[in-house]
């Protein structure tokens, strides 16, 4: 599973790699956590705003830091 | 790397994410073009209808997760209003032009006047929208 975090590197964007980290370790799934930081990639997905969360090529989440049940619930529907 | 985080709150202005029907009439068009001028006025940022209506999954999860949204349709077909229904997408905020009397036709040359009035239609749709949106294309929320 692949897991990337888009964000220029703020603070909301460190807490959600966090979180993200975090349900990857709780969850046990082989997965792999990335952080986007370039401007056009972070475009690339059509996202309004950032920290955004995409599993797998999906985006998740757009604009705020989620929470770890949130991101728990998409990685099990992923694996 | 730390960089800084774009403002959000101070109210609704500047975080409002404009979605305009875009069609091929008139009223179509003054949509489009109001949601253009509101953008580089400051009062929103005009985001991709298309993109929803072809459930890219960045736009579609962008228009669910933002606070404050307000669709434009031209007319009572409600092309956007139905692109945001089948995506799932919840309106917040919605104006319809022929609702403020504007008439649908095929005149494309634009009036100054019209155009002013479906702004102001729009600012004044989004005025009880929340105001802690992201402000910026790459802002943190």
């Amino acid at each position: 599973m692949e897991i990337k975090v888009l964000g220029p590197g703020c603070k909301k964007c460190q807490q959600t790699e966090a979180v993200v980290k975090e349900a990857v370790t709780e969850s046990g799934v082989q997965a792999s956590v990335g952080h986007v930081t370039d401007a056009m990639e972070i475009a690339s997905y059509g996202v309004f705003g950032t920290p955004a969360v995409v599993v797998n090529g999906e985006v998740k989440s757009v604009g705020k830091i989620p929470k770890k049940e949130e991101v728990l619930s998409w990685i099990r529907a992923a694996s | 790397m730390t960089e800084p985080c774009c403002p959000t709150g101070g109210g609704a202005q500047g975080n409002v994410m404009i979605l305009a029907c875009s069609g091929g009439s008139n009223v179509g068009q003054l949509s489009n073009q109001a949601a253009v001028e509101l953008t580089v006025e400051g009062f929103g940022k005009m985001f991709c209808l298309a993109g929803i209506g072809g459930h890219l999954s960045g736009f579609v999860q962008s228009a669910k997760d933002i606070p404050a949204m307000v669709a434009i349709d031209g007319c009572q077909v409600g092309c956007a209003k139905a692109i945001l229904e089948h995506a799932q997408v919840p309106l917040k905020a919605y104006v319809v032009l022929t609702d403020l009397g504007i008439e649908k036709n095929k005149n494309f040359t634009l009036e100054r006047g019209t155009l002013e009035k479906v702004k102001a239609a729009v600012r004044e749709a989004c005025k009880d929208l929340p105001t802690d949106a992201p402000s910026g294309s790459i802002c943190c929320g």
